[in-house]
């Protein structure tokens, strides 16, 4: 069982009991603030420039406080955390070191559009400036990963600040928010009234588009031959799956979900192509390049997507639909620019438009590629091929786990092989390819959803980034499976050496890695090893009737690469089959 | 590549220049000149910034900017009729024998000296960057000791804001 937390008084009861004004120290106001914002789950760690905070958190039983291993661990649990419920991640760190170790997670959930309140502690304002011992210029460091930042000079100011933080990370395109808190702030007292409404001039996201464009939208679905619809990570994130499935279901487009939108549609259906790009299948990459009608639904042509991007859906008209006014136009110039919410966007589309009716022979074709290119892999019974791992998880979890990544090989083998139905079911670290995100972020993710299922899928290199996240594990009993594929190389960066660096296998060989079960026992979780099909069927049988925290560790064939493959500076229907 | 000169509205709060100039470099944006100061509102402050590119670029740092959240409002100056202005101080080198020359394209300028030296001169010259380029020119022969200009900073003409 998880450690025994008192019952929580409920947010709305605490809004009342601190209505009246009170001088109250900045910790405790921090403390309270993330009370009323909702917060119910805390990941940090402790140090000098944050005691007063902590101090303030001893006995304090209104949210949970998890205490993490290392503060990357921390800031990771907090993006799984938001990633799989929707609401705003929160994590804390101490000044200097303990700040600087989130860098790596704050860029991470910036390149994602994660929402994070990210507080940090400082050294005194008076030392600030003075190389003092832990001090490092954090909000500084961070402007260019985060979507704002706060340096709180005044304790007074912290109640709006805190305020505004949560407003930002949560609206218009989402993003991590810093505030830096000096420790004389955190210890100075003020009288604190909770506040309530935000005024930020420079910060207004436009939700609602402009129905000229949409009216274009609407024609040029009439019109078109062959029209494919790409649905990213902003459709998940504006809460707008159901308006898309709605919008495939009356317009029977053909549709491709890139990475981070894998879950807005439902794999099994006629329509949906799987994802697009470098390790795209050859139905969407093709339906890409062969388009005359291409709209993009919150994703951001990122260059995994596009490949070469002078040679990216040539035939295609192009719409773009983005709460980013800045996204529109920075990689693809499009011929229909729509600026907006995404869910509003297809509310208002979705009784306008009608099924794309001149698109039979194409829905046609797309079925036909479908049917003589599938992704494939040539199993073996001597050995175990990943994917045949990542099928039997999804097999035995019929689509229905949430399932967190880390960054390589398996993550691709997991996008290609797990059938997603849900959004918010996959969890992984796509623009900024962060390894040591897969651990940490499961556990996020099941304090989110303590009673569902979730999978942590690593590699043998990844696993090694944050398996100090392995006691948080075993000290609450978070019940996460964790899969760890180990072929015993750095799996994804040997690909390309095989393939384009000539087999010239520079330092991706990570020999001498630990016995993976035997590291999850010093920890205090099972671990279960696996190096047949038969052990393989049994250990995660076991791993999924075991009610803790297991590790499973599957070696696998070393020589298997990800296909198909498009690579870099080709256009995406130049792929390598693996077949070749 | 197009000269262009954008005005941006900033809170004035520590670190805003940072932002912005960041900004900038990170996606990069030239900056050929940035001139920050007082705007006409308490708590605001106004940059010009001159910066060389195409209008794709142009139109993605406006982007870019008002995603800035201390960024309240920017305005492309050089899309419209515009005084655009900078100061130059240029320290002349200038023999007693010279400076009656020296004064003479001084005051065709409409410059002036604010400082006299033993053997040099302190122009101060405020115009559009071809003017001070012009100056700057006129002045090498007799030996520029030392050049500060602040850069451009602009406004649209007429009652437009």
């Amino acid at each position: 069982m998880m450690t025994q937390i008192p019952e929580m008084r409920s947010t709305e009861e605490l809004r009342e009991k601190w209505k009246t004004p009170e001088v109250i120290t900045g910790s405790e106001i921090l403390l309270r603030s993330l009370v009323l914002e909702g917060v119910d789950t805390v990941f940090g760690y402790p140090g000098g420039a944050v005691l007063y905070i902590y101090d303030a958190l001893y006995g304090f039983n209104d949210f949970k406080h998890v205490l993490t291993r290392h503060e990357q661990g921390a800031i990771h649990a907090a993006d799984g955390y938001a990633r799989a419920s929707g609401k705003t991640g929160v994590c804390i760190a101490t000044s200097g070191p303990g700040a600087t170790n989130l860098v790596t997670g704050i860029a991470t959930a910036y390149m994602d559009s994660v929402p994070l309140v990210v507080i940090t502690g400082n050294v005194f304002s008076s030392l600030i400036g003075t190389d003092a011992f832990q001090e490092a210029d954090i909000t500084g460091i961070t402007m260019p990963i985060t979507k704002h930042s706060y340096l709180v000079r005044n304790v007074e100011d912290l109640p709006r600040i805190i305020h505004e933080a949560f407003h930002i990370a949560s609206t218009g395109r989402k993003g991590p928010v810093l505030i830096d808190i000096p420790k004389d702030v955190s210890a100075a007292k003020t009288l604190f009234t909770p506040v309530t409404s935000v005024n930020l001039r420079g910060y207004n996201p436009r939700t609602v588009p402009n129905k000229l464009q949409l009216d274009k939208l609407v024609r040029a679905i009439s019109e078109a031959e062959r029209p494919i619809i790409i649905a990213g990570g902003g459709v998940i994130y504006s809460g707008a799956h159901e308006e898309m499935c709605e919008f495939v279901k009356r317009t029977e487009i053909p549709i491709t979900t890139t990475l981070l939108g894998l879950g807005v549609f439902p794999s099994g259906d006629d329509l949906w192509m799987g994802m697009p790009g470098m390790h795209g299948t050859y139905t969407a990459n093709n339906a890409i390049q062969q388009c005359d009608l291409l709209i993009n639904i919150g994703a951001r042509f990122d260059d995994r997507v596009t490949g070469k991007l002078d040679g990216f859906a040539p035939k295609a008209k192009i719409v773009h639909i983005d709460i980013d006014p800045a996204e529109i136009g920075k990689n693809i110039s499009p011929d229909i620019p729509i600026v907006g919410d995404v869910k509003t966007v297809l509310e208002m589309l979705n009784p306008e438009v009608k099924r794309a009716s001149n698109a039979d022979a194409w829905r046609a074709q797309i079925a036909q590629w479908k049917v003589d290119k599938p992704l494939r892999y040539t199993d073996s019974d001597i050995e175990l091929k990943p994917q045949w791992v990542i099928e039997l998880i999804n097999d035995t979890t019929k689509g229905e786990a949430i399932v967190t990544t880390d960054v390589g090989q398996h993550q691709m083998w997991a996008a290609q092989y797990y059938k997603f139905n849900h959004p918010r079911s996959w969890v992984t670290s796509g623009g900024l390819g962060t390894m040591g995100f897969g651990l940490p972020s499961a556990i996020g993710a099941q304090m989110a959803y303590p009673e569902r299922l979730v999978v942590s899928i690593n590699g043998d290199g990844g696993m090694q980034m944050c398996s100090q996240e392995l006691a948080i594990c075993a000290i609450h009993n978070i019940p996460v499976k964790i899969v760890v594929l180990n072929n015993e190389v750095l799996g994804m960066v040997r690909q390309w050496q095989n393939l384009i660096y000539e087999k010239r296998y520079s330092y991706t060989d990570l020999a001498g890695s630990p016995n993976f079960v035997k590291l999850a026992e010093a920890y205090g979780v099972k671990g279960i090893l696996a190096t047949t099909k038969e052990e393989a069927r049994a250990a995660w049988q076991e791993a999924l009737e075991t009610p803790g925290p297991v590790l499973v560790e599957f070696r696998v064939s070393k020589d298997e690469n990800v296909y198909p493959m498009v690579t870099q500076g080709s256009t995406i229907d130049q792929m390598l089959m693996g077949d070749e | 590549m197009e000269r262009n000169t954008i005005s941006v509205l900033v809170n004035d709060q520590p670190g805003v220049l940072q932002r912005v100039s960041g900004l900038f470099g990170r996606r990069g944006f030239n900056i050929e000149s940035i001139t920050v100061g007082q705007s006409e509102e308490a708590g605001l402050s106004r940059m010009v910034i001159v910066t060389l590119g195409d209008d794709d670029q142009l139109e993605q740092i406006e982007k870019q900017l008002y995603k800035l959240i201390d960024v309240i409002k920017v305005v492309d100056l050089s899309a419209k009729p515009m005084v655009a202005r900078e100061l130059a101080l240029i320290k002349v080198k200038a023999e007693p024998s010279e400076r009656p020359e020296i004064m003479g394209v001084v005051e065709t300028f409409r410059a002036s000296v604010v400082d006299i030296g033993s053997t040099s001169l302190l122009v101060q010259v405020v115009g559009d960057t071809q003017k001070i380029d012009a100056m700057i020119e006129l002045l090498k022969p007799y030996g520029i000791r030392e050049l500060s200009r602040t850069g451009v900073t602009a406004m649209i003409r007429g009652n437009v804001q």
